[in-house]
């Protein structure tokens, strides 16, 4: 699509949208109203950034359904986000939407290489999470063949990833990881294996991460994104080019402003993402906050795509940790910490406050690599991590060898950072 | 054939020692000689057993981090100045030792000294040259 059929497409899209929200949801009138501005104000793409922004709050004040456009009843299906950051919030689908989910979910998939000749085991949690069953639709719509496996029970994972010939797996990375390493465990041939590429998404990883399971399942591992407030996976998918994730912008407007001031930002430079839903029926979302951490490019994409892309998330700017008065982000550390050989992805970040001073302690598991029968060998390393993390984000922590698989493998979000600090 | 050893990473924690004995008395492998260093956080537990590689399959399926080395076991008389005569050599032959542990054999007549030097091979040469007793593996396996 040009870029100009495709403006003119999100402008009549968004126009039409706004439109409705004003109308059909107290909290979108109640909102511009205070601001001052109407939906007809709205004469090009860019005066979006005149409306207000919903935020993760707005969604809980209007807990359960508040922010809806058509009546419960036609309201098919609901979701509501993990909790992770609180009190859950809840997104609701007509039949329209379900269908457009599916949609965009289908486009992430065969940017995976998906087609109707595809055994997809889907790996991630069905329920009121949307990973699962989001996957789920998109999967159908292509006609593929969906195992609707679900998250954890890791050995029905491997046996049926054996004997059915699954050739796309689609879970969150730190589960796909954790599968690697029981089928090394198990002893299973991974080249016997059918797979061909996973499609992993809703938490953060890394490149090191994606070369660990790539070189363990020989596949291609690509990253997608989404969220429940939005519509769940399918908001923007990383293609073969491992260069960003294109985001379906025909349906999601994206924006990137500033954490500290809000104001817009030019693209390629680095902030948090703001989505505007442009399609959806049951519950538009106008400038959501998304609050993950990212970069718009506009530059060409090898593959041909026209539509934007977005750095993977490089943090949250709820996860910001502001330690000694310094932000930092656990994905510096994470960073840090997996460019030393011979280290594994898998650490915990403990933040405490002994005598009114942080401390940041990183626990990381020992592996074969980095074991030595020498007490001085282990001490080296451990320094040598320390000082690593040090000279990436400023600050002196401590670091602790832990045995391996003591730290916790989540089957949904992996649990990096716990704060025991009483403010 | 060298001696081995097998080494585990142990964190801090109550019960992972045992867990790690246990491990061995479940496959049945007698301990013939240990040692444990430690420091605030972690420690390396050391082993001498009969069965290296059986020992090894069955702490790493217990999920332990375990390695196996070349150590040097050396034989002393049991009486005074027995271990300081061996470290004589080797500070002499200007080697270095990591870490040792002794043990005394049954007969009570004899000591055995688990050597780690930076480098095996020169350690027991100079050991070997100075006449001490360097002991085979199947000479250790079986005190």
């Amino acid at each position: 699509m040009r870029i100009s059929d495709r403006e003119k497409l999100q402008l009549a899209r968004m126009k039409a949208i706004l439109k409705r929200a004003y109308q059909k949801v107290p909290y979108y009138k109640k909102r511009f109203d205070a601001a001052g501005v109407r939906p007809s104000d709205i004469r090009r793409l860019e005066d979006i950034k005149n409306l207000p922004f919903t935020t993760k709050t707005d969604l809980r004040e209007g807990y359960p359904f508040g922010l809806f456009a058509v009546p419960r009843r036609e309201i098919v299906e609901v979701h509501t986000s993990s909790g992770t950051t609180g009190k859950p919030t809840v997104s609701g689908y007509t039949r329209r939407d379900i269908e457009l989910w599916g949609e965009v979910v289908a486009r992430a998939l065969t940017m995976c290489g998906a087609t109707k000749e595809s055994v997809i085991q889907n790996g991630y949690g069905y329920g009121l999470f949307t990973g699962g069953l989001g996957v789920h639709y998109g999967a159908q719509r292509i006609g593929a063949t969906v195992i609707p496996i679900s998250a954890g029970q890791t050995k029905r994972h491997l046996d049926i990833m054996q004997d059915f010939g699954s050739t796309i797996l689609t879970c969150t990375p730190s589960y796909a990881l954790y599968l690697t390493e029981a089928a090394e465990e198990a002893g299973i041939n991974v080249k016997k294996l059918k797979l061909k590429a996973g499609c992993f998404g809703a938490e953060m990883w890394t490149d090191r991460m994606r070369e660990e399971i790539e070189k363990r399942f020989h596949l291609i591992a690509l990253n997608i994104y989404g969220l429940t407030e939005i519509i769940g996976p399918g908001v923007a998918q990383e293609c073969e080019q491992k260069n960003g994730l294109h985001i379906f912008e025909d349906h999601f407007y994206p924006e990137v402003v500033a954490p500290e001031t809000l104001e817009p930002l030019p693209d390629g430079e680095k902030g948090e993402l703001v989505l505007t839903t442009l399609t959806r029926d049951g519950m538009p979302m106008i400038r959501f906050r998304t609050r993950d951490i990212t970069t718009l490019r506009r530059e060409p994409c090898k593959c041909g795509r026209t539509l934007v892309r977005m750095d993977r998330i490089t943090g949250r700017t709820d996860d910001m940790l502001k330690i000694r008065g310094v932000l930092i982000f656990p994905y510096q550390i994470e960073k840090a910490l997996l460019e030393i050989k011979g280290v594994e992805p898998h650490y915990q970040i403990i933040v405490t406050r002994p005598r009114h001073l942080d401390e940041i302690e990183v626990q990381v598991e020992t592996s074969k690599k980095i074991f030595s029968d020498e007490i001085r060998h282990l001490e080296e390393i451990r320094k040598k991590i320390e000082k690593h993390i040090e000279t990436a984000i400023g600050l002196r922590v401590k670091v602790t060898l832990v045995e391996p698989r003591t730290l916790p493998r989540s089957e949904g979000k992996a649990k990096r950072v716990i704060d025991k600090r009483q403010l | 054939m060298e001696v081995k050893q097998i080494s585990v990473f142990l964190e801090n924690k109550k019960g992972r020692l045992w867990e790690a004995l246990h491990a061995l008395a479940g496959a049945r492998i007698n301990v013939r000689a240990l040692s444990i260093a430690d420091t605030s956080e972690f420690g390396i537990l050391r082993l001498i057993v009969p069965e290296p590689q059986i020992a090894k399959k069955v702490l790493a399926q217990g999920g332990f981090t375990v390695r196996e080395n070349d150590v040097i076991a050396v034989g002393v008389p049991d009486k005074p100045g027995g271990l300081s005569s061996v470290l004589k050599i080797l500070t002499d032959a200007d080697i270095n030792v990591e870490y040792l542990y002794a043990f005394v054999e049954k007969s009570g007549k004899k000591a055995v000294v688990v050597l780690r030097t930076d480098s095996i091979s020169k350690g027991k040469k100079a050991l070997k040259k100075a006449g001490a007793t360097v002991l085979s593996s199947r000479q250790v396996y079986s005190l």
